[in-house]
């Protein structure tokens, strides 16, 4: 098990090493088997390991690799665990990487840095790897920051754009903010049991319950909570929750493989998978439960809207993948972690075929991204069209598509949900239904539908995508209708029973699960809930907004002109950062330079000190005239001085 | 053989003498001198690889030693010997000095001899000062140190040489002159300068904190420490790129290690008492230095308040372990161990920043960040290496510069959760400085047809960056033999810390 583990994560590595180191000698196409090769590897492994867990042969395990440090009564190591949980996001993560390799063949064809952007994706593949098999919160840590770094590396690939190398930045401090708190959530761990490996931690983690930590005076929180909020925080920057989320849009800067793979697929839900895995951490914290359940549902319901008005169709998908995440998170919020993950599982699918469904499009309106100048693409991209609208249809929750069963579930788990909040937060996800639906397909209307509006000089030259494009649509597509069917087993089931843990007082998915009497009756059930006619809903106004009617929705602007403002800035968050807390950090450093270092250290102590020595020996000097008489005046007044002292 | 030969000496007067001999050989040919200085700092590279090879980790004694006596009237000793504390920075020393002979191979014009000969007889003061277990030897070899750096950025150094090396020089020996008065009435009391019978001595309270100031204020210029940081900034804009390395990498570690080795094991009860005090000043450096760096036009300035916020966790790391005492578990050695870390890394990483920078300046002379922009377009190797050192000056696992932040945040959590979220912050702004510099730096379109001409690294540049990514790498992946060399002398001297030594 140990060297299955280090090949299926040492291939993308070794791969993304030859294609960068010798990217020159081996050439556009050496640079693009090698990784490939590498990733099918990994991808053909952890099925291996899956088929394993599916078909029950294999129980979960903890394999050490090498000791990182030791210390007289601790000790840091690197190595994986192995279970029903770890095994999934393998899978997916390989999927995805894969179908993205081979997509990225076609779609960065003419690029100069083709060998350096295949680098980048299968190094990508590795730190993700090294993250979601972590057995301990270092290498967790490690895999964390380093998929950060391949973020950064790859939303900055067009290095000379300054719109990418601000979103880069960008995407890097917000993350920061995040990760200031995940290590302190990781010292509190350490602080509290000692041990960074999950193992020890989880199995004393009904020990600590009531530890305390001291946070200002005499205040004292519960250990738990600390953790989990500082944990949180972490997963809110990289799975970009509100107020941390707006990285995320910006990095549509990079090109839309990884927009597809690292922001929509994987990295972003890595904050998911997180959370999920520290279930038994978690478990023990309402506090936190609740935080992140509001937070989830903010997320879900605030950030869809936003998708409503934007007209680059990347930053549409973007919105559609934060408000996305927000539905994990509220899953989570609500101890349902199988339906999060499973949420995650077919959201992996759905949204990397829309992705790479906009990238056909972008690619073959020679990078076009304005939804405004597209239309009518249908004729022109057949397979793209039908592969979108399945993207689509999964996104919405359309019945039998993978998108219903998994946001249905969230939506009854929060249902079922007690903690404060979960009735908000019902509202909320519920609304976010209509919302999805009116978007994605507004999104898809103006595209693939009504009149052409393309540029003149792209029009009459549409085609469709050449194979290496929409065979990975295809194989995306087959998922995206699927993956649902699995709910049996992966929510109602007990696949997860060994990964996730679920206290007796927060009973949403047990609720669930002794209502579930096999697929066909969920799909029933589900038709009778409001969620479906929802989304039926939102599709019929979007068609009737786009299609049918398409003036209603320039009239819709002038009349709700202030709404439409707010989400065009964006709740305004974006200003506020950088006009508050960027400028404000940027002036607090120049007052300390100019003032503290300048003026008051260099300016008055240390270059005041030297002066003030200068200006003594200046009058000391006088003392020292070199006249003979200046030296007999004052050897005399001094002897009448002392004679004075003497005899007075 | 080997095992005869006094190696400390050796390591010491090797590069002092053969740093003498450079000089004359600058009559024959400029060739000659590049040579020989480059056998001569192989040479003693070689020779501390052979003293780690000799070193037995498992005991915190003192190894290697050599003991004659020099001065009887006042009992001073020409006494050696290293400990896990001292190899580690005896081979940063070595391996930074040959980067650096290697790095001034083709840049400096005019007096190389002079040049090469400067900064062999640097290494071999520096090596002493980590040697010496005699009090009077140790403080020779810190003012010693400060001669050939004086030479180096008065000779060698920019427009402003003067004012920086009057600043670096008084500012230093400021500091060092209260070191001296308390050696002297440790002498006067103890009767001895043998650093390890000090260390032994007992003081009443009051002697203690006076003590414990006078070391502070020699080490605290030394590391430096806000506010008496101001020499570095100046120091590093006008040293040649040699000199910063050498400054960064490696000077500025002799006051972190005169902490272990005086202040914490001396005036322990001081130290413990005093600790607040030095945690406190160390969170400031981390947090308003790293603001001030963000200010910053100039690369080298730059780096250099990096620099000083990077030591904050240094000096946090070391004084952090009186609250950790109480604790249980091991935090207070992760701390030291975690302070001791960051040396090493930082002078890795530092140094590298350091050669990054005069790479570019070499080409283009200019050290503001205004005047780059692109040289990614132009210098595409180059990127890569200055990527991956920002990368680990901002503490990217993996790197060097994770571990020992890292180690240093994890432990001053159980002290005080606002301790490690202080600390932490500077994942924030280190990140903010560095990348924000790369980002003007190395990203964006050529900023200027000059950009647009720079050539690549040349093979030299490349070699000196590649082992520095290596050994920046390999520490953030494996850390634990460094770890192993410290740990016994570590765990030793928390048990000094722990005695108070009070009389």
């Amino acid at each position: 098990m140990k060297t299955l583990c280090l090949i299926i994560v040492l291939a993308p590595l070794a791969g993304a090493l030859v294609a960068g180191l010798l990217g020159r000698q081996i050439g556009r196409a050496g640079a693009h088997s090698v990784t490939i090769a590498g990733v099918l590897v990994s991808f053909a492994l952890s099925l291996v390991v899956f088929w394993e867990f599916v078909s029950g042969q294999a129980v979960p395990v903890s394999i050490d690799v090498y000791q990182w440090l030791s210390l007289a009564s601790l000790e840091f190591k690197v190595g994986f665990l192995i279970d029903p949980l770890t095994v999934i996001m393998m899978v997916v993560v390989t999927f995805v990487s894969l179908m993205v390799h081979i997509y990225t063949i076609g779609y960065m064809h003419d690029d100069p840095g083709y060998q350096r952007f295949f680098s980048y994706i299968s190094l990508f593949t590795f730190s993700m790897l090294m993250l979601v098999m972590a057995n301990n919160f270092l290498q967790l840590f490690f895999g964390w920051e380093a998929v950060g770094l391949v973020s950064y590396l790859l939303i900055g690939f067009w290095y000379t754009r300054e719109s990418a190398i601000f979103a880069n930045l960008k995407a890097f401090l917000v993350n920061r903010v995040g990760d200031l708190g995940f290590l302190l959530g990781i010292a509190a761990i350490l602080s509290i049991f000692n041990s960074l490996d999950y193992q020890a931690v989880f199995s004393h983690a009904p020990d600590v319950s009531g530890q305390t930590i001291a946070i200002a005076g005499s205040m004292h929180w519960p250990a738990m909570t600390v953790i989990c909020l500082l944990l949180f925080v972490g997963a809110m920057g990289k799975s970009a929750q509100v107020p941390l989320h707006v990285w995320l849009p910006d990095s549509m800067e990079g090109p839309t493989p990884i927009s597809a793979l690292i922001h929509a697929a994987t990295m972003v839900t890595a904050g998911i998978f997180m959370v999920a895995r520290m279930s038994p951490l978690f478990e023990f914290s309402d506090i936190a439960l609740s935080v992140v359940l509001v937070i989830g549902a903010l997320t879900a319901f605030f950030m869809g809207l936003v998708g409503i008005v934007q007209n680059d169709i990347k930053r549409v998908v973007a919105y559609s993948t934060l408000s996305q995440l927000g539905y994990m998170t509220v899953a989570l919020g609500a101890s349902a972690y199988s339906i999060a993950i499973f949420h995650l599982f077919t959201h992996a699918f759905f949204k990397a075929l829309l992705f790479l469904a906009a990238g056909s499009v972008i690619v073959a309106l020679h990078h076009e991204q304005d939804l405004r100048n597209m239309g009518g693409l249908r004729k022109h991209m057949p397979i793209t069209y039908w592969t979108a609208l399945i993207g689509a249809l999964a996104l919405v929750g359309f019945p039998g598509f993978s998108g219903f069963f998994s946001k249905d579930a969230i939506i009854e788990a929060v249902y079922h949900s007690h903690l404060p909040g979960a009735g908000f937060a019902y509202v909320l996800v519920l609304a976010g239904v209509f919302v999805t639906a009116f978007y994605s397909f507004r999104l898809l209307f103006l595209a693939f539908h009504g009149k052409s509006r393309l540029k003149p000089e792209v029009e009459g030259h549409v085609k469709e995508s050449p194979a290496v494009i929409t065979v990975p649509l295809i194989m995306l597509a087959i998922p995206s209708v699927l993956a649902g069917l699995l709910i049996g087993q992966f929510v109602f089931g007990d696949y997860f029973a060994e990964s996730l843990f679920v206290a007796d007082r927060h009973g949403a998915v047990a609720e669930l699960q002794s209502h579930y009497h096999g697929l066909w009756s969920f799909v029933l059930h589900g038709l009778q809930g409001k969620a479906v006619w929802l989304a039926l809903a939102g599709i019929f106004c979007a068609w009737w907004v786009y299609l049918r009617q398409p003036g209603l929705a320039e009239w819709g602007k002038q009349r709700l002109g202030v709404l439409h403002r707010v989400l065009l800035y964006k709740y305004g968050f974006d200003e506020f950062y950088q006009g508050v807390i960027s400028a404000g950090t940027r002036r607090a450093g120049s007052v300390c330079d100019r003032f503290g270092d300048r003026l008051v250290i260099d300016g008055l102590v240390v270059n005041g000190f030297a002066r003030m020595v200068n200006w003594c020996s200046l009058r000391v000097r006088n003392v020292q005239s070199g006249y003979l008489y200046h030296y007999a005046f004052t050897m005399i007044l001094g002897l009448l001085i002392l004679l004075g002292i003497r005899y007075l | 053989m080997l095992a005869s030969l006094p190696i400390l000496s050796v390591l010491i007067w090797l590069p002092i003498f053969g740093g003498l001999l450079v000089i004359p050989a600058g009559k024959v040919s400029v060739h000659a001198v590049r040579w020989l200085a480059l056998f001569i700092a192989l040479a003693t590279f070689l020779a501390s690889i052979a003293l780690l090879g000799g070193f037995d980790a498992q005991q915190h004694a003192m190894q290697f030693r050599e003991y004659v006596p020099w001065i009887r009237a006042f009992d001073v000793y020409y006494s050696l010997g290293v400990d896990g504390i001292s190899i580690p920075l005896i081979l940063l020393t070595t391996v930074i000095t040959v980067l650096v002979v290697i790095a001034g191979w083709g840049i400096v014009p005019g007096r190389i001899a002079e040049y090469f000969a400067s900064f062999l007889i640097l290494e071999g003061l520096m090596i002493g000062v980590f040697c010496a277990l005699d009090a009077i030897l140790f403080y020779i070899f810190f003012e010693g140190m400060l001669i050939p750096m004086f030479l180096i950025i008065g000779i060698w150094g920019g427009p402003r040489r003067v004012y920086a090396t009057v600043k670096f020089f008084l500012y230093t020996f400021f500091g060092s002159i209260f070191l001296l008065v308390a050696l002297v009435y440790l002498y006067l009391q103890a009767n001895t300068f043998e650093i390890a019978q000090l260390q032994q001595f007992h003081l009443s309270a009051r002697e203690q904190y006076l003590i414990f100031l006078a070391f502070l204020i020699a080490f605290a210029v030394k590391i430096p420490m806000w506010p008496v940081h101001t020499w570095l900034p100046d120091a590093h804009v006008e040293a040649p790129t040699g000199g910063s390395v050498v400054l960064a990498a490696i000077m500025l570690k002799v006051g972190g290690y005169g902490f272990l080795r005086f202040s914490i094991p001396i005036t322990s009860y001081a130290s413990e008492q005093l600790a607040g005090v030095i945690i406190a000043v160390s969170l400031v450096a981390i947090v308003y230095i790293g603001l001030v760096a963000l200010a910053q036009r100039d690369m080298k300035k730059l780096i250099a308040y990096s620099s000083i916020a990077h030591m904050g966790f240094v000096t946090l790391g070391f004084f952090v372990i009186f609250a950790l005492f109480a604790k249980a578990g091991s935090s207070a050695e992760l701390a030291m161990q975690g302070g001791m870390v960051q040396m090493i890394s930082h002078g890795f990483i530092s140094g590298a920043m350091f050669l990054c920078v005069g790479v570019l300046y070499d080409r283009m002379h200019s050290r503001q960040i205004a005047d780059y922009g692109g040289v990614v377009n132009s210098m595409p190797v180059f990127a890569v290496f200055f990527v991956i050192f920002a990368m680990a000056n901002v503490g990217l696992p993996g790197t060097s510069g994770f571990v020992g932040e890292f180690m240093v945040i994890l432990a001053s959590f159980n002290a005080n959760v606002w301790y490690a979220f202080l600390a932490a912050l500077t994942l924030v702004l280190g990140a903010a400085y560095t990348l924000w510099m790369i980002k003007r730096v190395v990203f964006g379109a050529p900023g200027n047809e000059q950009v647009a001409a720079l050539t690549d690294l040349n093979r030299r540049e490349f070699f000196c960056l590649l082992v520095l990514t290596l050994l920046v790498l390999w520490l953030g992946l494996w850390p634990a033999p460094l770890i192993e060399i410290m740990d016994a002398s570590v765990v030793h001297l928390l048990h000094q810390a722990q005695l108070t030594n009070l009389r």
